[in-house]
């Protein structure tokens, strides 16, 4: 579904005026790639605060009209009537109090008078109590994370536009950067409150249909509500820069009946399970090699890329042998770990410190903790996958009980 | 009021000339030179931004490289090109417009532009080193600007430089004022571009010295163990931002009174009538600035403030609509019933107005937080500012170049060419930046270098304004060769409608301007 994206009659005053705008447009365009049309205001609103934003909008819009046409039509018609080449002479004032004072006394006034709804608008938003529902959205270096705290469910949401897309070699989909793997699932018709942080720079989650926007900083933990009414998928973006992958982490939501709210809720209990069951028992290396493949996609691969070749100067390789140029700084610490001496760097020496690197992070560094996000058998497989992946051909075999002693 | 006596004229000539010179002249030529170089420089950056953006997927720069040149447009654009540019207009003008012979301490002049090549030189070589220059826009937030490489370190350190340059400049500019105005020049006999420089200068002397204390903070974060940032170290990622646009949005305004001041001389002169309200266009000066101290939070919406800090930062915001608003109707009222006359300084300034004006009704949009919680952080923002920062700062500076280039070289400009300069300038900049005002509703944000599809449109029509807006300014340089090369002479009174003291002296002007002080009745 895109109801997000959909062009909705737009209400409010320049309809007519927007729609010819549009159409003059599109012919000067032709065709596009993108059929969807363009959209000349706000995503359409599906929560009671998105709607009021939206009307705060358009009286906005309406107030800053009619000031520009008055102040510039006064404007242009001296332009037009009291030109030299037509010989108009000059007037000789330069002041008059009264005058003065009612320009500054009646902007002043119709300030108050928008003050007044954007204040009664900004104390409903504020208001995150009574919520019958809350979810815990966290964001990471780049994609989102979103836990039900009442249900015991959580889970990571991240980009699932393929790579060949965004590299322009394979034609891009409909919603191109802005799908993900698993989306927030959210019932309708209840408030439902969200409690955002973020693990390591700042980021900031956003709806627009619900006119949420709030910030996810590390260290606090900001609130904000929504009440959905109309079931559909919602689109936005992160929107504060959080580094390379910025663009990249859509934040896609699924609005779902109240019954399908509850199922979806048992599904993922059930599929939590299952995953238990994978770090109790001892996987096959053919497993743990495709399975890691899929975890280092997903979660390494934006910083130490793909291939594992890193980027000079940020991110290393764990390629063993690759040489990598950066601060004198960082480079002291590799080399403190093995990196670039004789036996290879941590990819290549004990399996231990290659184990609680990955689980605890390198502090002080981008270098994020894992053993919030991935499960033992991920972080297994993983491991497993980077020993002898890259060209570092170690033969070893990780599995899930070695990686739940270092826990 | 008696003409300067031409017997200083002596100076040693070639390289020694500029590198030693304490004339505020030359050091004027320099920083209008180096901000012009500055331009072209960021200009060319956002040309790449540009270029990538036009249509969606990784084009032509990896996405860390995109975030380095929008980090490097914005600081250079705001520290190179606009704060340079307007303090080469106060060398030049302040003393030829209060009667003074020159800078009230020539020699910290020369210093305060020196600096300068010094700085953007460390700051542009952040971007071959390892890890490149920061990705972490102009803004600098921690933690990100924590995690960024040791180029970073590069453009802390060209900060600092920056602000010294800066505040030793604002001292000059507030000595020379209020010490070496000619005998009768009282305050509010002062020309308005004098008025709105003082202003500034307090603004700068304020503010610069709480960037460099915030940029050393993450300094200290990043290479000496101090956690003032750090949230994992007990620090606050938030108090970032509180010191950032504490000097952030007096900033902005440091970029736009000048501009003020110039389109203050101009608009009297090409309607041949004094400028209406001068006393209230000071008092409204002075309030925007006293306002500018208290409207920080309004970059900081959605940083999870309480409601009541929310609501104070939402009026005083709107509050500072209210003196802005009466400089924009004294200007209308200026022209009101004049004797109107459109070369290209009066074309700019008119173009300056009604733009400026669609940057500050958007800001007033801003203003309105609720509706700010869309806006923020998307292409609704960067349409604001550039309709402040482009129509608004940088066309009243190139309106103030035409205006006054005449006086300084003595020779007149090809007026056509100037007027296609002003027409081509317009054109692009609205079909670039409109635009994007829509982008940003429909919920693009920004500092993104990829986008999804239904984007694509209206960032192609902007790419195409930037490529001819880029263009165009070429143009400008070529105008401002013609005129510095040769061209009809200009009269000591370039315009029939101008007043001033810079109008009774010859055009050139002699090497010092005023060797003895005019008298003002
Ligand atoms: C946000 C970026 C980022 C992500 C995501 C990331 N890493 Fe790292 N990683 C780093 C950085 C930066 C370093 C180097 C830290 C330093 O300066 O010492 C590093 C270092 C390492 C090292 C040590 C390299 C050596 O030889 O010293 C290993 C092993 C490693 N990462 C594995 C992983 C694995 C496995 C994942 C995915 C589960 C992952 N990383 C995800 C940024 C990242
Ligand atoms: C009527 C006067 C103005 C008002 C009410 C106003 C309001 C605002 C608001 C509320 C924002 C924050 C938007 C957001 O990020 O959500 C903003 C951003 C900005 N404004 Fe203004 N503004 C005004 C004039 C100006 C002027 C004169 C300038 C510069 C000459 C300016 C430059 C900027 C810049 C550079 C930003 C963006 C900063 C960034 O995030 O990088 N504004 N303005
Ligand atoms: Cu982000
Ligand atoms: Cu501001």
């Amino acid at each position: 579904m895109s109801l997000s994206f959909r062009n909705e009659k737009s209400s409010g005053l320049l309809t007519v005026a927007r729609a010819r705008f549009a159409a003059a447009m599109a012919l000067l365009l032709g065709a596009g790639p993108a059929s969807a049309g363009i959209r000349w205001n706000f995503q359409t609103p599906v929560t009671p605060i998105a709607r009021q934003i939206y009307h705060l909008q358009d009286l906005m819009f309406g107030v800053c009209v009619v000031i520009f046409v008055i102040v510039f039509g006064v404007m242009f018609y001296s332009i037009f009537a009291h030109r030299k080449s037509k010989g108009h002479k000059p007037a000789t004032f330069h002041q008059s109090t009264t005058i003065e004072v009612i320009w500054t006394v009646i902007p002043f006034l119709i300030l108050v008078a928008v003050a007044v709804p954007a204040t009664a608008t900004l104390l409903k938003m504020e208001n995150t109590s009574d919520s019958a529902l809350t979810v815990r959205v966290t964001g990471y270096q780049w994609k989102w994370h979103y836990d039900y705290p009442a249900q015991g469910i959580g889970f990571f949401s991240d980009l699932s536009t393929p790579v060949a897309q965004i590299e322009n070699q394979e034609p891009k989909n409909r919603h191109y950067l802005l799908q993900v793997d698993h989306p927030l699932v959210l019932p309708v018709g209840e408030k439902i409150r969200f409690q955002i942080t973020a693990k390591d720079v700042i980021h900031s989650w956003w709806v627009p249909s619900f006119g949420v926007k709030t910030d996810a900083i590390p260290g606090f933990v900001n609130q904000s509500w929504a009440e959905i009414d109309v079931p559909g998928t919602y689109r936005g973006q992160c929107t504060e820069l959080c580094g390379m992958g910025h663009a990249f982490m859509p934040v896609v939501v699924k609005a779902v009946s109240q019954a399908d709210f509850k199922k979806w809720v048992a599904a993922q209990k059930a599929l939590m399970v299952a995953s238990a069951a994978g770090d109790n028992t001892t996987w096959t290396e053919a497993d743990l090699l495709s399975h890691g493949k899929a975890v280092f996609a997903a979660n390494c691969s934006a910083c130490h890329q793909i291939n594992g070749q890193g980027i000079a100067g940020t991110f290393p390789p764990l390629s063993a042998g690759k040489p990598f140029s950066a601060a004198p700084a960082m480079l002291q610490k590799l080399r403190h770990r093995g990196f670039l001496t004789a036996g290879g760097h941590v990819v290549m020496g004990p399996v231990k410190n290659h184990l609680r690197i990955v689980l605890h992070g390198i502090a002080g560094t981008p270098m994020p903790s894992f053993s919030g996000q991935l499960s033992n058998a991920d972080i297994a497989a993983v491991v497993t996958y980077e020993r002898n992946a890259f060209g570092n051909h170690t033969g070893d075999v990780i599995q899930p009980a070695q990686v739940a002693v270092l826990r | 009021m008696a003409s300067a006596a031409a017997n200083h004229e002596a100076h040693p000539a070639g390289l020694k000339r500029w590198l030693f010179t304490t004339n505020h002249k030359d050091i004027g030529t320099m920083y209008l030179l180096f901000s012009l170089l500055m331009f072209f420089v960021a200009g060319s950056f956002a040309m790449v931004i540009r270029a990538e953006l036009f249509s969606p997927g990784m084009q032509i720069v990896q996405p860390y490289f995109f975030n380095e040149l929008t980090t490097m447009h914005g600081l250079v654009m705001i520290f190179g090109a606009i704060m340079p540019g307007f303090v080469g207009f106060a060398n030049w003008l302040i003393p030829m417009m209060i009667g003074a012979p020159d800078m009230a301490l020539p020699r910290l002049n020369n210093w305060s532009f020196w600096i300068l090549p010094f700085a953007f030189t460390l700051m542009l070589s952040s971007f071959f080193m390892p890890g490149g220059a920061p990705g972490t826009g102009w803004t600098m937030y921690a933690p990100l600007s924590i995690q960024a490489g040791i180029g970073m370190d590069f453009v802390i350190f060209s900060i600092h430089l920056l602000g010294i340059s800066s505040v030793l400049g604002a001292i000059n500019i507030i000595v020379t004022i209020l010490n070496m105005r000619a005998p009768g020049m009282t305050l509010m006999k002062m020309p308005m571009f004098v008025w709105t420089w003082l202003i500034t200068a307090f603004l700068l002397v304020a503010v610069m010295p709480v960037l460099a204390g915030t940029v050393t903070m993450v300094l200290m974060d990043r290479h000496f163990g101090t956690h003032f940032f750090d949230a994992a170290g007990g620090g606050d990622p938030v108090l970032y931002q509180h010191l950032f646009w504490f000097f952030g949005h007096p900033e902005v305004y440091i970029m736009i009174l000048p501009a003020f001041g110039i389109i203050s001389q101009i608009i009297p002169t090409f309607s041949r009538k004094p400028l209406f309200g001068y006393e209230s266009m000071v008092y409204a000066t002075a309030s925007i600035a006293f306002l500018s101290f208290i409207v920080w939070g309004h970059h900081m919406f959605t940083v999870g403030m309480p409601a009541p800090a929310e609501m104070f930062f939402m009026y005083s915001t709107m509050l500072i609509a209210v003196p802005t608003g009466v400089k924009i109707f004294n200007w209308v009222a200026t022209m009101w019933r004049g004797s109107l006359s459109f070369e290209t300084p009066m074309l700019f300034a008119i173009g300056f107005l009604v733009m400026f004006t669609i940057g500050g009704l958007s800001g007033l949009m801003l203003a309105i937080v609720p509706a700010d919680f869309q806006y923020h952080n998307t292409y609704f923002v960067v349409a604001h500012f550039h309709y402040v920062l482009f129509s608004g700062a940088a066309m009243a500076m190139m309106g103030g170049c035409y205006y006054w280039l005449p006086k300084w070289t003595g020779h007149m400009y090809n007026e056509t060419l100037g007027k296609w300069h002003f027409w081509l300038t317009t054109i692009f900049f609205n079909v670039t930046f409109f635009p994007m005002h829509f982008l940003g509703l429909a919920g693009m944000p920004r500092r993104i270098p990829d986008y999804a599809l239904q984007f694509t449109d209206l960032n192609r029509v902007a790419s195409i304004g930037a490529f001819g807006l880029g263009l165009t300014q070429l143009l400008w340089v070529y105008v401002v060769y013609q005129t510095v090369k040769g061209g009809k002479k200009a009269a000591s009174k370039v315009w029939d409608g101008a007043e001033g003291l810079e109008w009774t002296l010859t055009s050139p002007p002699p090497y010092h301007s005023f060797a003895t002080a005019p008298v003002i009745e």
